[in-house]
């Protein structure tokens, strides 16, 4: 069973940068019906989202969040020894943006710096990376930088996805200290679920060409999108966060012998707001303890936990805290993670 | 079957009618793939089974969505 435990790691600070550009979901109605994008997004509950510009890439949404909470923080970029960069939208296919965040933010050549290719479950990864390196005991800091540009993912002419995924990078700042006690994670795949959320062309099975970056009508429906755009298959998604994430949940509630009820937050990612308001009841966890960002920053894939808590528990996180982390999509690939929070500092939002 | 029927007309939200199991509840005007999300949440709360996306699809009666949430129990 794939289930970790670490002692004395934890997260000193959070920081989150997003792009200036903000989209109101209702007026997003250049392509489909008013009263029909009203209904949409009343349901999935993303009222506005942030696009970069065509020039802006996830690593500098990340630079910004992270030399605010290096600054914020007063940390020196000599004390950072590991950086791992997790997106499935990075600058280049190579070399990967960890190594060019390296010397965009200053850290020494001795770093370790690489990337993670995961989208909804990847801050649970990122961060149990993070932890089990640090857990060694020879670094000093880690950061964990988690950054995607969703808007140049997904036609803005499929409904089924046009309304639903934002942009956004953020930055955790990763030590060593015997405050944090205890953290558990556990960590799943199903790789036979591949096909429910997908980019079928643009990577080495499928090349692109003329063709792949063709729009056409793909269903019924009219929705129009190339076969470079993300495609995603929204019922069989909830069946399988449905079927899957309140188990994994029941793991590791069993593997760490954690009390849910003294837990003070429970971080879901941000898929929609139908899902986890409905996740929430599943679980039976009470919705006061559910922070919610989906209506400002829609889904922004692995950045949706971290940009959760800086956007929503600024200031609550002050003293012994603990958290609940749950992580859940491409791939298939799913993740839950409790944590313990001592006097985690949160910078504002970086708007960029 | 009368629960059976009271619960689809809530996920889908049709307040106006009586529904029948024969019908082809997708050509209702309320169906699109907003509700079926809805119908999807539904039977995993009331039946505590996950009925695939290509079986709901493949349905082409309430009798049938029926049968096969009785299968998957």
């Amino acid at each position: 069973m794939p289930l970790l435990k670490f002692n004395n790691v934890g997260i000193r600070g959070f920081s989150a940068a997003v792009p200036a550009t903000v989209i109101n979901n209702y007026e997003y109605t250049e392509f489909f019906k008013s009263e029909d994008v009203k209904e949409v997004v009343d349901k999935i509950g993303v009222k506005e989202r942030r696009f970069v510009t065509h020039e802006q890439c996830s690593s500098d949404l990340c630079y910004a969040a992270a030399n605010k909470l290096l600054d914020d923080l007063n940390v020196s970029r000599e004390d950072i020894d590991l950086l791992v960069f997790v997106s499935q939208t990075p600058d280049y296919r190579m070399p990967a943006t960890a190594i060019s965040l390296q010397d965009r933010l200053g850290l020494n050549k001795d770093t370790i710096a690489f990337d993670i290719s995961l989208g909804c479950s990847g801050f649970i990864y990122g961060l149990s990376t993070v932890y089990a390196y640090m857990q060694t005991g020879n670094f000093k800091k880690a950061l964990l930088l988690n950054g995607e540009t969703r808007s140049k993912v997904y036609s803005p002419k499929d409904r089924k996805t046009a309304f639903l995924f934002g942009d956004g990078g953020t930055a955790v700042l990763i030590e060593n200290d015997e405050k944090y006690g205890e953290s558990f994670f556990s960590m799943n795949s199903d790789g036979a679920l591949s096909d429910l959320i997908k980019i079928e062309a643009g990577g080495y099975r499928n090349m692109s060409t003329c063709e792949t970056v063709e729009e056409r009508v793909v269903d019924e429906y009219g929705n129009i999108r190339s076969a470079e755009h993300g495609v995603m298959k929204g019922g069989d998604v909830f069946n399988f966060v449905l079927k899957e994430v309140p188990k994994d949940f029941k793991k590791l509630i069993s593997f760490g012998n954690i009390d849910t009820n003294s837990t003070d937050y429970f971080v879901f990612h941000q898929a929609n707001d139908f899902m986890n308001s409905y996740l929430a009841k599943k679980l039976k966890v009470s919705i006061d303890k559910v922070p919610s960002s989906i209506a400002k920053f829609g889904n922004t894939s692995s950045v949706s936990i971290p940009l959760t808590i800086v956007s929503e528990l600024r200031g609550k996180l002050e003293g012994n805290k603990s958290l609940f982390l749950s992580g859940f999509g491409v791939g298939m690939s799913w993740g839950c993670a409790y944590i313990k929070i001592a006097d985690s500092y949160i910078s504002h939002i970086v708007e960029i | 079957m009368k629960e059976f029927l009271e619960k689809i007309k809530e996920a889908l939200e049709i307040e106006d009618r009586d529904i029948q199991m024969t019908d082809n509840f997708k050509e209702y005007d309320e169906w699109d793939s907003l509700n079926k999300l809805s119908l999807i949440v539904m039977i995993d709360e009331e039946y505590d089974v996950q009925v695939p996306d290509d079986k709901v699809n493949s349905c082409s009666s309430l009798q049938e969505l029926y049968d096969e949430i009785q299968k998957l129990k």
